[in-house]
């Protein structure tokens, strides 16, 4: 079967299941003995290895799998939760993280599990103990004398409809707590008309009616797979219930073409646990009633969030981002037509047709904030995978941190959200390498020792604010120069004329590193340089707050989108281009007799400053129509530090502008970042201002 | 070697530029519209006129005259813009006027003669016969430079 158009819808969600699992397992660190938690990783691992095995990748289906034993034994108590079990669960996650990068280039996909798998097992018999000790005492269930014990029931002769179903360890938990709380379990066989379409659909529906009164605990085919329509005309579930079976009967039975071939209660002590084959953890069956009654007792105690975390199914549609620029593109071309239609009224002006187009104004904006609306992306999705980095950091260099995310719901375009990964990464691995000091150093300076990591994200006015905050040493300008002189960066001169804030700054410049030796976590050559060239190109920019002993703020602020921007259009002859407004620090006049030559580069001075100029009719091969004016306009713009005139014929004014690539056959030109499309329908270009200059 | 299409009917567009017929397959023709404002490109290669707006995209335009190296000439009422979609790129060609949609036999296209004209024969196809017309097929694949724009890639 050909699978390649799943493979797009299997990347993207066995990288959400990837990330729940990372972030689901942090949470468990903290809470070793919440069984939610337990069993949100459960069915997240469950999902994966279901998806994995549909799509032929063996070696992800294999690890899973043996994750998924380990984690129905610690789920049944038999082995405690400890470091050593939570730190092997994240090294299977990093190894299915870089199966799915091979996939998704192409790949296999089978790296070597065999490792992970043997430790895993290891694990799953409770023969992997913390190093360190523990940070809860192991659980109460590892105290019992014996060795751990998993928990299976007595073994008698099953019902014969349940042969075929594999009856895990995991299931059987559910079961029998269940049961202790006075549920009946009832498997239920379902056929379906053999004339039924959307078979899928009737699946869900048979699910929908039992989880009103029940919970269906286990169903073969998988539910997945019944989603995906990957069975034939039957299925089976077993539910559980308080419901007498007539009601459950009914429930399925009143769906049309859905039919009831059989139901049958289950009892637990009739169940017969059918491991399959591989999932033998082993010395299973052997002491059948004492060892459940401690376990039982033991379950008890235990917080069972059980019937509560049920994820509740938001209702989404995955859309491909085409799609919306499209959509996008729409709306802006009603925008222009609407302008047009507005033109026409002023000039013949009719009440009716005046009103309608005030109405088809309202219309258009609400439409154009909608389409703006559904390309946001809440930020969650970049800052979700910081915790599980920053605890890693923090071990790998003996540093306490505790890591605040704020705003995780502060939404951007989606294009941003691509992007803005890679900077803030490192933001944080600086603050943690660099900013925190040691427990030890923060101990002789009176700070508590675990240090905090603020990351935040907020909205300012139209702009996204996201801050990567320590409470760490600060930065020093008298360092920081002193630094920077050594290295060359500037010269003792410079250095001496330079205020604090620019001495701060210097750390931007490239080449610049303050860590005084060269760690595996940050320092590698790639510095804040890099991070503020990704940040100004997004149109954003990154300040910096700091003091000395009290921690260092990193401020990015980002335009909600890089879609629609705010640029000044210019005339440059009869020609007009838009200049964004990120990049423009002031617009000025200036009379051409005072612009002088330095080394054959026209500059004028600026308020005492050195301006270089840029006649952007040279530049830009404007045919050359209007005479040259008393007065020439010049729009001062900045590349980092450095800043230059461009001389433009005159300025239109300010406008919000829809960016648009001028297509394939026009990309890469010097000096074009691309195409806006002007409210009268003619195109006018974009300058990126960095390559003028 | 040059794919030639083997089915036995031909569907082209028929265009006039520089006083000869030229034609183009149906199946890259978008649509065909009258001139439009074309915004100049600075820095562009010779023969791109600039850059459109069709209903809300940026199309970039070629100057077919430009591109053949013929004598430009002023446009008229008669000048249209082709608008042409190979693979996922899409252009718009500027020629002296549209004059219909022909079918042709495909055993009626000749491969191109050794010379023909002033137009580098790498654009041209083959040559169509119909009744006395002469048709000179355009390899529009190779007039946008298809070949050039995947190597960037």
């Amino acid at each position: 079967m050909d699978m390649s158009q799943y493979m797009d819808m299997f990347m993207e969600e066995s990288r959400e299941h990837l990330q729940a699992l990372n972030q689901k397992i942090l949470e468990l660190e903290d809470n070793p003995h919440d069984l939610g938690i337990l069993d949100e990783i459960f069915r997240s691992a469950h999902t994966l290895k279901g998806m994995s095995a549909t799509m032929g990748f063996e070696r992800i289906a294999e690890l899973t799998h043996e994750m998924e034993n380990v984690l129905s034994v610690l789920r049944g108590a038999q082995v405690a939760v400890n470091t050593a079990v939570v730190d092997l669960l994240f090294r299977c996650l990093d190894s299915l993280e870089s199966m799915v990068d091979s996939i998704s280039s192409g790949d296999t996909g089978n790296a070597d599990v065999s490792e992970l798998t043997t430790l895993l097992r290891k694990a799953g018999q409770g023969e992997l103990v913390a190093a360190d000790k523990p940070k809860e005492s192991i659980r109460e269930a590892s105290k019992v004398s014996e060795p751990v014990q998993p928990d299976l029931p007595t073994v008698v002769d099953g019902i014969e409809v349940l042969r075929s179903f594999e009856i895990n360890q995991y299931d059987l938990t559910l079961l029998q707590e269940a049961q202790r709380k006075r549920y009946d379990a009832y498997h239920i066989q379902v056929e379906l008309d053999p004339g039924c379409v959307m078979k899928s659909a009737r699946a869900y529906m048979v699910f929908r009616n039992l989880e009103e009164f029940g919970e269906i605990i286990k169903s073969v085919p998988s539910s997945q797979e019944l989603e995906d329509e990957k069975f034939d005309l039957s299925f089976e579930v077993v539910v559980v219930t308080k419901e007498e079976q007539e009601r459950v009967l009914h429930a399925v039975d009143s769906i049309a073409e859905v039919r009831v071939k059989s139901i049958t209660p289950v009892n637990l002590k009739e169940v017969k646990a059918q491991e399959a084959q591989d999932n033998d953890v082993p010395q299973a069956v052997k002491e059948p009633s004492e060892p459940i009654n401690e376990n039982a007792a033991l379950l008890k105690n235990r917080t069972t969030t059980e019937a509560k975390s049920k994820i509740k199914g938001s209702q989404t549609v995955r859309v491909d981002i085409e799609r919306l620029d499209n959509l996008m593109n729409l709306v802006g071309e009603l925008v222009i037509n609407k302008t047009r239609l507005e033109q026409i009224s002023t000039t013949n002006s009719v009440t009716e047709l005046n009103e309608t187009i005030e109405h088809i104004d309202r219309i258009t904006t609400d439409l154009q904030n909608v389409v703006m609306k559904v390309r946001m992306v809440p930020i969650e999705q970049v800052f979700n995978r910081f915790p599980r980095m920053v605890r890693d950091l923090a071990k790998e260099l003996g540093k306490e941190i505790n890591l605040i995310v704020e705003g995780k719901e502060t939404e951007l375009d989606r294009t941003v959200i691509d992007e803005i990964g890679d900077p803030l990464v490192h933001l944080i691995r600086n603050a943690i390498d660099h900013g925190v000091e040691m427990p030890e150093i923060r101990r002789q300076k009176g700070k508590p020792l675990e240090s905090v990591v603020r990351l935040v994200a907020k909205h300012e006015g139209n702009n996204v604010v996201i801050e990567v905050e320590d409470d760490g040493r600060g930065l020093d300008p008298q360092a920081l120069k002193n630094k920077a002189v050594q290295k060359g960066v500037i010269s003792a001169r410079e250095a001496e004329q330079m205020d604090d804030q620019a001495a701060i700054n210097l750390i931007f410049m490239a080449g610049f590193s303050t860590a005084e030796k060269v760690s595996d976590v940050s320092g590698r050559g790639v510095g804040l340089d890099a991070v503020r060239t990704k940040i100004e190109s997004l149109s954003g920019s990154v300040e910096i707050e700091t003091r000395i002993n009290q921690g260092t703020k990193f401020k990015i602020r980002l335009p909600l989108t890089l879609a629609i921007i705010q640029a000044l259009l210019v005339n440059v002859g009869e020609e007009i281009y838009a200049i964004p407004l990120g990049t423009i620090d002031e617009t000025t006049s200036i009379i051409p007799s005072h612009i002088k030559k330095v080394q054959n580069q026209e500059v004028v001075l600026l308020r005492g400053n050195v301006l270089p100029l840029v006649r952007l009719d040279n530049v830009l091969e404007v045919p050359k129509t209007i005479e040259e004016s008393e007065e020439l306009y010049v729009v001062v713009v900045r590349k980092g530090e450095k800043k230059a005139g461009l001389i433009v014929d005159s300025l239109i004014g300010q406008q919000e502008i829809v960016i648009k690539s001028p297509g394939k056959l026009l990309q890469g030109i010097s000096g074009i970042a691309g195409a806006a499309i002007l409210g009268n329908g003619h195109v006018s270009l974009i300058l990126d201002v960095g390559t003028l200059f | 070697m040059e794919k030639v299409d083997f089915s036995d009917e031909l569907q082209l567009v028929a265009f006039s530029l520089a006083g000869e017929e030229y034609a183009v397959d149906i199946h890259y023709v978008q649509e065909i519209n009258r001139l439009l404002n074309i915004t100049r490109v600075p820095k562009a290669p010779y023969y791109v006129e600039g850059v459109i707006n069709l209903r809300g995209n940026v199309v970039p335009v070629i100057d077919l005259r430009k591109r053949f190296s013929l004598p430009p000439r002023e446009t008229t009422d008669r000048t249209r813009i082709i608008i042409i979609k190979v693979k996922d790129i899409t252009v718009g060609i500027i020629v002296d006027g549209v004059s219909e949609v022909i079918r042709i036999q495909s055993s009626a296209v000749e491969p191109p003669p050794g010379l023909y004209g002033s137009v580098d024969l790498d654009y041209i196809r083959g040559v169509g016969k119909m009744d006395d017309r002469l048709l000179i097929l355009i390899n529009i694949e190779k007039v946008i430079d298809l070949e050039a724009l995947a190597e960037e890639e």
